[in-house]
């Protein structure tokens, strides 16, 4: 089976179309970003508190706000996290200017609020931890056991957790579903109700971010696209000429442009591993230019005569099978990622789907036609034309 | 098989049982439960798989830096004084931001040897330098100023460790982070209530005790009106219980303890006469020897407990004591008095920390997202290997098996990592690093094919066009390999725990597949071909 057999597309001839769409695209993310909504940065990069909280019942997010003003915290932002029916709900305390401490608080603040109907001197069985149960067990000893009761109710404590976190997905409707739960005795179980109520969420998963800890990863978030950027332009700088090298990293600026210009034109945060994803696209993106560059570099030793541009257009077409052949088998894994690794791998699945799109798209449309452009440049000065082949090869 | 294809054939197959050793270890049975076990042993999970608590604390250096630097004033006057050498002030010149800085003020010119002198010999670590009109300039010397910072972070790991270990976390991570900022990066699998662990971890533990010379006031401004708004030069003002009772109060205590946190040899929750949960501490036989002589001179007196510059409690001297105390009062219960009880025990903190970054994962989450993350990497790879299957039949095989043991590679490195005891964990970006090999590792397959193809459409025999195919396509793959490693190095470098976890499996599973891809790809193409009579087609 074979997709692309001597295909002979004059790419070259196309190079306007393709400089239209990348301006398109490039403009509008990054007038999103400077005049629209700037960079969505995650709350790992912009300080604040997150928490995650699931529902053991379609949440009323207006009755969540009502408790969260009631609990005097303004700007609250609620949102669904993942499928309807996870009944998920993240709730963001945007505390930018604040310290660690009123961040703490937040936390705390957010869960008392969501305990509407919590009685007094009870804990809520949801959100108990592990130590929490152990050492109420221990109080209360409902077993009558003698010496080795902490390594028992341990193990009792254990088990309800398990049950609880593993089993039922992190929320209890009621203490007595924890009857079934393997390893937990009934008297346990029926000993429970004195200590412990059951409220209708758990949390799930908490961020708290101080506001120097987000600038710092901001600035180190940065210089690390940036020393990636300058890594790719020394090491094709040295395996190839440096306008190699330059038509590169253009190239995959652009594409890092584009993608993190999608993230801010729909508003999507940009967390630490989107950031990650980010790095390895620039790594990646650079495999299919390298792909085409080196059959460039073959090329324009076999056929010394013959155009630059025709050269360039036959090492597209040549390579071209194998850039659309590798591209789509990791873009099938990475849809892989982005439709059944879950909600916490969203952000970063979305900007390698993207990233992979134009990383392909530009090694063809972008970095070829740059060194053309730059030749013809050359030329037009006056200068020799054929001043930049293989370079040094090995 | 000749004998060049058989020291490759067990090369292969022995990398291959070596990180299948490291994935499973030896499985207590081969049950699918008993290889499920074996693997869990081995592949040690990151943070935001198995659950639990992520923190990041600053520790504020200055505050270490402070105490030298006070200690180097308190010398350099009692220096001064027994040299006679006349001074206006000594002090920290600007103690928030350069707390190792001393200004010396006043100093005759005539006393320059002198003073030279008791820096040379009594504070090594400081540098002095000569100012306009008499003052002088301590500074400590860079390389003293940064081991002392450092020194401090060293030790805050140490105690804090000391902490963790006696609360019974299982294989807590304790470590520096960041680079040069003074950070330390804490994990606490299985811990989702941070509260208490961060009470215990941050409490600086600081006990002194110290003679109670006035109070107990009601407020610090009744205080400070008894004493005509000054407070005492041998005082401090400190709020606390000092009345024993359940309001705060103010009272006035002297600037020296009589001994401090230093000086304990053990301290254990127990409860006083009154049946009420206390502390009670014993003393270093120096510390006892302070403790006799402070008491002996001044039965009949109050001394105050204070803990972190509270006064925790008051008590009337009724006879010397040696080397027990107690400490109650402050209303404890049980769990806080364990709790203090342990961190008395573990020291001091050097400087105080900070929380700047903090993150709970609950169980419940980590679950979900090992199932998801695993679903997804195994669609992910059905979908690439059936792809190849159908693309390349007979080659496809061939790619097949150098993925799978490209994976087989990459787990079982993981798994060596946890025998060796260095525990690189999978975390969820980590999975998805796993995919990425997977999708990225396959690249170079088809990089191999394509230019086989290519070479047999030009006429080659099948031999010499996979000898061409590979050696064509080697160079390109290198040079592929290398651009996503250094994205991946620098991601290493720069990021934390999940990001961490994706940079090492992205990483590792490249460079295997520079072996798998390649190496292992073309033992199994000159194996086919060595079977194959002359001339017949390759399938690919």
């Amino acid at each position: 089976m074979e997709f692309f057999r001597n295909t002979n597309i004059d790419f070259l001839g196309k190079k306007w179309y393709f400089l239209a769409f990348s301006l398109i695209f490039s403009v509008a993310g990054l007038f999103s970003m400077l005049f629209w909504h700037h960079i969505p940065w995650g709350v790992d990069f912009r300080g604040g508190t997150l928490v995650y909280v699931k529902f053991s019942h379609t949440p009323d997010d207006n009755a969540i706000r009502a408790d969260m003003d009631r609990a005097g915290l303004k700007n609250v932002k609620i949102q669904r996290y993942g499928v309807v029916s996870n009944n998920e709900r993240l709730i963001d305390l945007d505390v930018r200017e604040t310290n660690e401490q009123a961040l703490d608080q937040g936390k705390l603040t957010i869960i008392r609020a969501l305990e509407t109907n919590a009685p007094a001197g009870k804990t809520d069985l949801n959100n108990a931890s592990f130590l929490k149960i152990k050492s109420y067990l221990l109080d209360k000893d409902p077993l009558h056991l003698g010496s080795d009761a902490d390594q028992k109710y341990g193990a009792q404590a254990q088990a309800i957790v398990d049950y609880r976190d593993k089993v039922l997905g992190g929320v209890l409707n009621s203490a007595d579903q924890l009857q079934a739960a393997p390893g937990v005795d009934r008297a346990v179980v029926a000993s429970l109700p004195d200590g412990f109520f059951v409220s209708d969420f758990g949390v799930r998963n908490v961020e708290i971010i101080g506001p120097q800890v987000g600038s710092q990863l901001r600035t180190q978030a940065g210089l690390a696209t940036l020393y990636s950027l300058l890594g790719m332009l020394v090491y094709l700088g040295f395996r190839f000429e440096w306008i190699y090298g330059i038509a590169a990293v253009v190239t995959v600026f652009h594409d890092t442009l584009i993608t993190v210009g999608a993230f801010s034109l729909t508003s999507t945060p940009i967390t630490l591993t989107v950031i990650a994803a980010v790095l390895t696209l620039i790594g990646y993106s650079n495999n299919d230019t390298i792909v085409v560059f080196d059959r460039i570099r073959e090329n324009i030793k076999l056929m010394r005569r013959e155009k630059l541009a025709d050269i360039v257009n036959r090492s597209i077409n040549q390579t071209l099978s194998r850039t659309i052949l590798t591209a789509g088998l990791t873009f099938l894994t990475v849809l892989a990622l982005f439709l059944f690794g879950g909600e916490v791998l969203r952000g970063f699945s979305l900007a390698l789907v993207i990233g992979i799109l134009i990383g392909t798209y530009s090694s063809i449309a972008i970095a070829a036609p740059i060194l053309v452009a730059y030749q013809d440049w050359r030329i037009q000065r006056g200068k020799r034309p054929m001043a930049m082949p293989a370079g040094r090869s090995r | 098989m000749n004998k060049n294809f058989l020291w490759k054939f067990v090369l292969i197959v022995g990398t291959l049982l070596f990180f299948l050793f490291g994935i499973f270890g030896k499985p207590s049975s081969f049950s699918r439960q008993g290889l499920l076990d074996a693997l869990a042993d081995h592949i040690h999970l990151g943070l935001d798989l198995k659950g639990g608590t992520h923190l990041i604390l600053q520790v504020q250096v200055n505050d270490a830096v402070n105490v030298v630097a006070q200690n180097a004033v308190e010398v350099l006057k009692e220096q001064m004084r027994t040299r006679k050498i006349d001074y206006t002030d000594v002090s920290q010149s600007d103690p928030q931001n350069n707390p190792d800085q001393i200004a010396l003020k006043g100093v005759q010119p005539s006393a320059r040897g002198d003073l030279l002198d008791i820096v040379h010999e009594r504070l090594p670590d400081y540098d002095i330098t000569g100012g306009a009109q008499n003052t002088w300039t301590l500074a400590m010397k860079p390389a003293s100023l940064n081991e002392l910072k450092d020194k401090a972070v060293t030790q805050a790991i140490d105690t804090i460790r000391n902490r963790i270990d006696a609360l019974g976390v299982s294989e807590p991570t304790i470590e520096p982070h960041g680079m040069g900022q003074y950070q330390i990066l804490v994990q606490l699998p299985g811990i989702d209530d941070s509260g208490r662990v961060k009470d215990i971890m941050q409490s600086t533990a600081m006990l002194e005790i110290k003679q109670m010379t006035d109070g107990p006031y009601p407020s610090e401004q009744a205080a400070l009106q008894a004493k005509g708004g000054v407070v005492p030069a041998d005082s401090i003002l400190l709020p606390g219980q000092c009345a024993n009772g359940t309001e705060q109060t103010w009272c006035f205590v002297s600037r020296v303890s009589a001994v401090s946190g230093k000086d304990l040899r053990d301290a254990q929750a127990s409860t006083d006469q009154n049946g009420q949960p206390s502390v009670t501490f014993s003393l270093t036989g120096d510390g006892g020897q302070r403790f006799y002589n402070f008491t002996s001179a001044h039965v009949g007196e109050n001394l105050a407990v204070v803990l972190d510059n509270k006064v925790q409690e008051v008590a009337s001297i009724k006879e010397p004591i040696r080397d027990q105390g107690s400490i109650s009062g402050g209303h404890m219960i049980e769990q806080q008095a364990k709790d203090l009880s342990m961190v008395l025990r573990s020291g001091a903190l050097p400087a105080s920390i900070k929380y700047l970054q903090e993150q709970t994962v609950g169980p419940s989450l980590g679950a979900d997202s090992i199932r998801s993350g695993v679903r997804a990497a195994v669609y992910g790879m059905i979908a690439v290997l059936v792809f190849m299957l159908i693309y390349y039949r007979g080659a496809g095989i061939n790619a097949d098996v150098a993925l799978i043991m490209n994976l087989i590679i990459l787990l079982g490195f993981l798994g060596w990592s946890t025998i060796a005891g260095v525990n690189v964990a999978l975390t969820l970006p980590g999975i998805a690093g796993v995919i990425l090999t997977v999708g990225m590792g396959v690249d170079s397959n088809v990089l191999i094919f394509e230019r086989i193809r290519e070479e047999l459409r030009n006429g080659k025999t099948p031999p010499s066009a996979v000898d061409q195919g590979f050696s064509h396509a080697w160079i390109t793959i290198v040079d592929t390999h290398v651009t996503t490693i250094v994205s991946a190095a620098i991601l290493f470098i720069f990021g934390t725990g999940p990001v961490k976890g994706f940079a090492t499996t992205l990483t590792f599973g490249l460079l295997a597949n520079l072996f798998t891809a390649v190496f292992v790809s073309r033992f199994i193409f000159d194996w086919v071909l060595s079977r194959k009579q002359r001339g017949e087609a390759l399938s690919i």
